[in-house]
C-alpha cells in the first residue's frame, strides 16, 4: 500500500514538472486530467475506501476533473485554434528551475505543519502544497487565456489532493457542490476565451489591457 | 421560509428562459424581488416579536442568539448577523431590479452605440441577463444563511459564477477583458478559501479525535481545542481568498475593472451586495478565531489589511479621471474601513455593522446615479461632465448629495458609523490606527470632492448634455432618491429594530 502511494506521490510530482516545461496545449491537458485521475485513486488506498458512497463520490469526480473538464478545454482549444503557447513571459527552462525551487521550498515547509492524526499521509502535504505553487505560477507566467484555465485547474488538484487526504469525512453534498461550482467556472471561463477570440483574434491576456487607471 | 428565500429568486431565474415568457421577463424579475423583501420584512416582525420577551432585560445567553429559523437540518439558519447582511441584499435588490426596468428599456429599442469606440453593442439577451440576477439573489441569500463552511464557499462561488455573464453584459472589448479578470481572479481566491476549509477541518481533528464536520455551531464548540498553527493558517487562506473577493488591497485589482464596465444596476449590486457577503464568510470565521482564543491574532491582520485597503484606494482615487472607476475604489476603501473596524473590535465592531447598512445603501444609489450620468453624457471621463447642476439638476444634486455622503458628511449615516469606529479605536488606545484612518478619509474626502466639483459646477460643455432624445424612467430617477433619502434618515435617527439587530449581531461576535 505504502509503495502505491509513494508512486502515485512521485508521478504527482513529475506530471507538475510536465506542465512546467511542455509547449503543447493538448499535452498539458493531458497532463491535468492524468494528475486528477490519481488524485482520485487517493482515497481508495487509505482504510477509508470501503464505504460505498465514498466510492460513488469518488466516480462522480473522475468522471468531471479526468473527463469532462479536459473536454472542456479541449473544446475551447479546437475553436480558438491556438496549439501553442508561444513565447511564455518566463521560458520552460527557467519554469522547470523555479520548480525545482518551489518543490524544496514546499518540502520544507511542511515541516511545519505536521498533521495532528499522525502522520499517515505526511508525504502528501508537500506535495500538495507544490500542485498548488505549481498553478499559481502557470496563471502568472504564460500568457494565453488556456494556459491561465489550465493554472487554475493544477490549482484546484492541489486544493483537492489537500482535501481528499485529510477531509474525507466531508458529506457528499458539499463535494457535489464544489464540483458543480467548478464545473461551471469552467465552462464560463470556455465561454469568455471564446468572445476574446473572437473580439482581438487571439487569447494573449498579457495584450488586454484596455482597462487601467487614469489618463 | 428560509427556502423559500433561496428557491423562489432561483425557479423564477429558471422560468424566464420559458419561450414565450419574452417581455414578461421583466416582470417576474421585480415581482420575485418585491416578495423577497415582503418575505424578509415578515422575518424582522417576527423578530420583533422574540425581541419583546423579557429575555432581552435579562441579558440573552450566547447561545439563544438565533432568530430559531433554521432549515435543513441546521445546515441553514437565520442569525441576526445574517439578517443584518439579508436585508441589505433584499433592499438594494428591489432598487436595482427596477432600475433594471429602466435600464433594459432603452437598451432594447434601437441598436446601442458604444460611446466610447462608435461600435454596435451586441448586448446579451434580456433573458440571461434576468436569470443572472435572480441567480445572483438566490446565492447571496445562501450565502447569508448558511451555517456550514463549505455551502458557505458553495455559494460565494456561484455568487461569481451568476455575476459574471452580468459583467460581460456588453460583450465588448472592454467588457471582456473585466469578466475574464474578475472570473480568475476571484476564482482562484476562492480556491484559497477551499484549502482555508481544509486546513480548519485539520485543525479540529486533534489529538487523534475524530474530525468535525464544518457545520459552524459544531467548529465553535471544538475551537477551544482546535491546533493553533493549522487554524491560524486557515484563517489567513480564508482572508486572502475571501478578501479577494470581498476587495481587499492588494487583491482588489478586478475590482475597479470589473465596477467600471459592469452595467450601472449591476455596478450597484457588486458593491453593495456582492463586496458585503465576502465580508460575512471573514466575520464567521473571525468568529470560530474568538472561540478558540486567537480572536486578537485575527483582528490584528484584519486591521493590517483594512488600513492598507483604505490608504491604498484613497492614493489611487486622487487621480482618478473616470468616475465609476472612482466609485469603485471608495468601495475598496470602504471595504477596508469595515475590515479596520472590526479588527478593532469593542464600539467599532457595532460601528462597522452599521457602516456596511449604510455604505451599501449610498454606494449602490451612486452607481445608480453614475449610470444616469453616463446615459446622458456619454462619457465615464471626469473632466468631459461639467455643469451637471445646470444641465441636469436632478442627476446633479443626487449626485452631490451621493458623494457628500459616501465621503461621511455630517447628516448621513455614514459620518456616524464613521465616527463610531473611530471613537472605538480611541477606546481602546488604538491611536495609531485611528491617525491613518482619518489620514485615509481625508485623503478620499479630497479626491471625491474635487472631482465633484470639476463635474457639479461650472458651464456645461457644448454638445454635451441630455439630448432630447434621451428619456429617463421614472424608476432611474425614484431609486437612488429613496435609498440616500434612506440613509440620510439613518444618520439624524437610528430605527428601534434596527438597533437593536445591530446590537444583538455585535454580540455574537465578540
Amino acid at each position: 500500500m505504502q509503495t502505491i502511494l509513494e508512486l502515485l506521490a512521485i508521478c504527482l510530482i513529475l506530471l507538475n514538472f510536465r506542465l512546467l516545461g511542455a509547449s503543447r496545449l493538448r499535452s498539458c491537458v493531458g497532463a491535468v486530467a492524468i494528475q486528477a485521475l490519481a488524485l482520485n485513486l487517493l482515497p481508495l488506498l487509505s482504510s477509508a475506501g470501503e464505504n460505498w458512497w465514498i466510492i460513488a463520490m469518488m466516480a462522480g469526480s473522475t468522471a468531471i476533473k479526468v473527463i469532462v473538464l479536459p473536454a472542456l478545454v479541449l473544446r475551447a482549444i479546437d475553436r480558438t485554434k491556438v496549439v501553442n503557447e508561444i513565447e511564455p513571459l518566463v521560458g520552460y527552462t527557467k519554469s522547470l528551475i523555479i520548480g525545482a525551487a518551489m518543490l524544496a521550498l514546499c518540502a520544507f515547509a511542511s515541516r511545519r505543519l505536521t498533521v495532528p492524526l499522525g502522520g499517515v499521509d505526511q508525504i502528501l502535504v508537500p506535495i500538495s502544497l507544490f500542485t498548488i505553487l505549481t498553478g499559481a505560477f502557470l496563471l502568472v507566467a504564460r500568457r494565453k487565456a488556456i494556459t491561465q484555465v489550465l493554472g487554475f485547474l493544477v490549482l484546484e488538484n492541489g486544493v483537492y489532493l489537500f482535501g481528499v487526504t485529510f477531509a474525507v469525512s466531508e458529506p457528499w453534498l458539499v463535494q457535489m457542490g464544489v464540483l458543480l461550482d467548478l464545473m461551471a467556472a469552467v465552462f464560463v471561463m470556455g465561454i469568455i476565451i471564446y468572445h476574446i477570440n473572437r473580439e482581438f483574434d487571439h487569447i494573449d491576456i498579457d495584450r488586454l489591457s484596455n482597462l487601467r487607471d487614469g489618463r | 421560509m428560509l427556502w423559500a428565500l433561496i428557491l423562489l429568486p432561483a425557479i423564477c431565474g429558471l422560468l424566464v428562459f420559458l419561450p414565450f415568457i419574452g417581455r414578461a421577463s421583466r416582470v417576474i424579475l421585480v415581482s420575485a424581488s418585491i416578495a423577497h423583501l415582503l418575505m424578509v420584512t415578515s422575518i424582522w416582525l417576527q423578530v420583533r416579536g422574540l425581541m419583546s420577551a423579557p429575555l432581552i432585560a435579562l441579558g440573552l445567553p450566547d447561545n439563544s442568539l438565533d432568530i430559531g429559523m433554521t432549515a435543513a437540518g441546521g445546515w441553514l439558519a437565520l442569525d441576526h448577523l445574517s439578517l443584518l447582511f439579508l436585508s441589505i441584499i433584499s433592499v438594494l435588490f428591489l432598487g436595482a431590479s427596477l432600475y433594471s426596468l429602466g435600464y433594459l428599456g432603452p437598451e432594447r429599442k434601437r441598436r446601442i452605440i458604444d460611446y466610447r469606440d462608435e461600435l454596435h453593442l451586441n448586448n446579451q439577451p434580456d433573458a440571461v441577463f434576468i436569470s443572472c440576477l435572480l441567480l445572483f439573489l438566490s446565492s447571496t441569500t445562501l450565502v447569508t444563511t448558511a451555517r456550514h463552511m463549505g455551502i458557505m464557499w458553495i455559494a460565494i462561488e456561484t455568487t461569481t459564477l451568476a455575476t459574471t455573464p452580468l459583467i460581460f453584459f456588453h460583450r465588448n472589448a472592454r467588457s471582456l477583458e473585466a469578466a475574464w479578470k474578475y472570473l480568475l481572479l476571484c476564482s482562484v481566491g476562492i480556491a484559497m478559501a477551499m484549502l482555508g476549509n481544509f486546513f480548519l477541518a485539520v485543525a479540529t481533528a486533534r489529538g487523534g479525535m475524530e474530525e468535525t464536520g464544518l457545520l459552524i455551531p459544531d467548529l465553535l464548540a471544538v475551537a477551544p481545542g482546535m491546533s493553533p498553527n493549522w487554524l491560524k493558517a486557515a484563517w489567513l487562506l480564508m482572508l486572502v481568498g475571501y478578501g479577494t473577493k470581498m476587495g481587499l488591497a492588494p487583491m482588489h485589482s478586478w475590482l475597479p475593472d470589473a465596477h467600471s464596465e459592469a452595467p450601472s444596476p449591476v455596478s450597484a449590486l457588486l458593491s453593495g451586495a456582492l463586496l458585503n457577503c465576502a465580508f460575512l464568510a471573514i466575520l464567521r470565521m473571525l468568529g470560530i478565531l474568538d472561540a478558540s482564543g486567537m480572536g486578537d491574532f485575527g483582528r490584528h491582520t484584519l486591521i493590517g489589511f483594512g488600513l492598507l485597503s483604505i490608504l491604498w484606494a484613497a492614493m489611487l482615487m486622487i487621480p482618478q479621471t473616470d468616475y465609476k472607476r472612482m466609485l469603485a475604489y471608495s468601495s475598496v476603501e470602504h471595504m477596508g474601513i469595515l475590515a479596520t473596524g472590526i479588527g478593532i473590535g469593542g464600539l467599532a465592531t457595532s460601528g462597522s455593522l452599521f457602516h456596511a447598512v449604510n455604505h451599501s445603501l449610498t454606494k449602490g444609489a451612486l452607481f445608480l446615479v453614475a449610470g444616469n450620468i453616463l446615459a446622458t453624457f456619454k462619457t465615464k471621463n471626469i473632466n468631459d461632465v461639467r455643469g451637471l447642476l445646470r444641465s441636469a439638476p436632478v442627476q446633479g444634486v443626487l449626485w452631490v448629495a451621493g458623494l457628500l455622503a459616501i465621503t461621511g458628511a455630517p447628516p448621513f449615516g455614514l459620518f456616524f458609523s464613521e465616527l463610531q469606529i473611530l471613537r472605538g479605536a480611541i477606546q481602546t488606545g488604538h491611536w495609531v490606527v485611528a491617525l491613518l484612518f482619518l489620514a485615509g478619509l481625508a485623503l478620499a474626502f479630497a479626491a471625491m470632492l474635487w472631482a465633484l466639483v470639476r463635474m457639479a459646477w461650472g458651464s456645461p460643455i457644448e454638445g454635451t448634455g441630455p439630448g432630447t432624445n434621451h428619456t429617463h424612467s421614472v424608476f432611474s430617477e425614484a431609486v437612488p432618491v429613496v435609498l440616500l433619502v434612506a440613509v440620510m434618515l439613518l444618520g439624524l435617527w437610528m430605527p428601534g429594530p434596527l438597533a437593536e439587530v445591530i446590537e444583538l449581531a455585535t454580540r455574537g461576535l465578540r
